[in-house]
């Protein structure tokens, strides 16, 4: 079974040369820690950056310089600021090459919901609902089970949706899964964990890759 | 002789009056016109309706505001980490319309190009779409999204002019441009302030005729939420 750090590892092998890539909140964030040292890589973060560099150095910190998530950021070379339209003009014209998101639920078709539990808590969606509307290639980085131990990957979200069909794959602590017109599709299992497990803990139709194997991390 | 140059926060807003629509400039803590929030929490305006991306912490930004209760309705797309928000939301004090975050820039944006509506796929299949028109172009379905109308805009900049020629620096700059074209009136805040001719025009992010009123904040306080750091090695 993996822990967040294990499923950021993962989803970095996805990264190819050249991507423009947003990462969401939480697990996603930690992505940007395992790309790969022989390709180049370029994060965007919706409040305006391209380029998003590593934390400052203590004395380097400055409060006009933050990433979507709150956290003060750095540039890369080459890297350049804009206003929130053109960030999410980038975002709607198919620009970003990939974006990897948290999720509370995701359904066998693709959909996805991450913003509200009604009654419960109210933060509003921020820039989720633009990013999966338009996204061509989306990642759901999330725990399989919630603090209930229940399926989080389901038949059908079950929360208020943030958008339709438009998640390609899912990875979490027991394994990496594309969504196929079948449902989910286990590609990988988590080192550990068993095939009759996930089983047990996804909801959803699941059908198992005629190839599948165990995941490696590197 | 053309002068948008006014003394202070409180002359800026002194027409901003009860039941008014006012943008305010921000991503979270970045880039927020904090003389101008502090001279509304003053004279004390009631019933607004704001437009901002977010709503604040509970002892900055419109959090001040919201404190005081002196905003009716709040639209924006992200309104976590604010206690005294979620409490007035609720319990129904407080109306609340959140929007996807690229609608809401668009929708600035559109008012400042002077075009009635947008189409964005942002929201479709979702509780964002009800009651709105969906239109489909090339097998995909968009929501229209109607400009923005707001009696005020406020933002903040690093650099102005005495024209209202804008500046803004890394990522403060974020929906602060867009509102200050979308305002019926526009204020400006700026960090530092020169006369006319000194901005190198190949430089400005908002073009003067868009800003009605400018003046030099005092003590920005420049919050930050999350301070994240590489240690130095050693």
């Amino acid at each position: 079974m993996l822990d967040k750090f294990g499923i950021a590892k993962r989803i970095a092998q996805e990264l190819k040369d050249g991507y423009y890539v947003n990462l969401g909140i939480g697990i996603p964030t930690l992505v940007a820690n395992y790309v790969p040292e022989n390709i180049e890589v370029i994060l965007q973060s919706e409040n305006g950056l391209l380029g998003i560099g590593p934390f400052p150095y203590p004395e380097e910190v400055d409060a006009d310089l933050i990433n979507a998530g709150k956290q003060t950021v750095t540039t890369k070379k080459g890297s350049s600021f804009f206003d929130s339209a053109m960030s999410f003009g980038m975002i709607r014209s198919g620009r970003v090459d990939l974006t990897v998101l948290g999720a509370m639920e995701v359904a066998d078709n693709g959909d996805i919901a991450n913003w509200k539990i009604p009654g419960k808590m109210v933060k509003g969606m921020g820039g989720a609902m633009d990013l999966v509307a338009s996204a061509k290639n989306i990642i759901v980085a999330m725990q399989h089970v919630n603090k209930a131990g229940e399926s989080k990957l389901l038949a059908k979200c079950s929360l208020p949706i943030t958008g339709l069909g438009c998640v390609k794959k899912v990875v979490t602590e027991l394994g990496v899964f594309d969504i196929t017109p079948e449902g989910f599709k286990l590609l990988e299992y988590a080192p550990g964990v068993s095939i009759d497990y996930i089983k047990e803990k996804t909801l959803g139709r699941l059908v198992i890759a005629d190839d599948v194997k165990e995941m490696t991390l590197g | 002789m053309l002068n948008k140059l006014v003394n202070n926060a409180e002359e800026a807003i002194s027409d901003i009056h009860d039941n008014a629509t006012i943008m305010l400039g921000r991503f979270r803590l970045c880039g927020i016109p904090q003389n101008t929030i502090t001279a509304l929490v003053k004279k004390g305006v009631k019933n607004l309706t704001c437009i901002s991306n977010n709503a604040g912490v509970d002892d900055f930004g419109i959090g001040l505001m919201l404190k005081t209760r002196q905003v009716k309705k709040m639209i924006a797309s992200y309104v976590g980490e604010n206690a005294e928000f979620e409490r007035q939301l609720l319990s129904g004090e407080l109306e609340v319309e959140l929007i996807p975050q690229g609608t809401l820039a668009t929708r600035c944006l559109a008012a400042g190009y002077g075009m009635p509506a947008i189409f964005t796929p942002a929201g479709v299949g979702t509780e964002v779409a009800d009651g709105k028109e969906i239109r489909t172009f090339d097998g995909k379905q968009y929501l229209l999204e109607h400009a923005f109308k707001s009696d005020f805009a406020i933002v903040k900049a690093w650099k102005g002019d005495t024209h209202g020629n804008l500046i803004f620096r890394a990522t403060s700059r974020n929906f602060n441009p867009l509102m200050a074209m979308a305002g019926k009136i526009t204020i400006a805040e700026v960090e530092e302030l020169v006369p006319a001719g000194e901005l190198d025009p190949d430089m400005i992010h908002t073009p003067g005729i868009y800003v009605n009123r400018i003046f030099k904040g005092v003590g920005y306080e420049k919050r930050i939420e999350q301070v994240t750091v590489t240690p130095r090695a050693n």
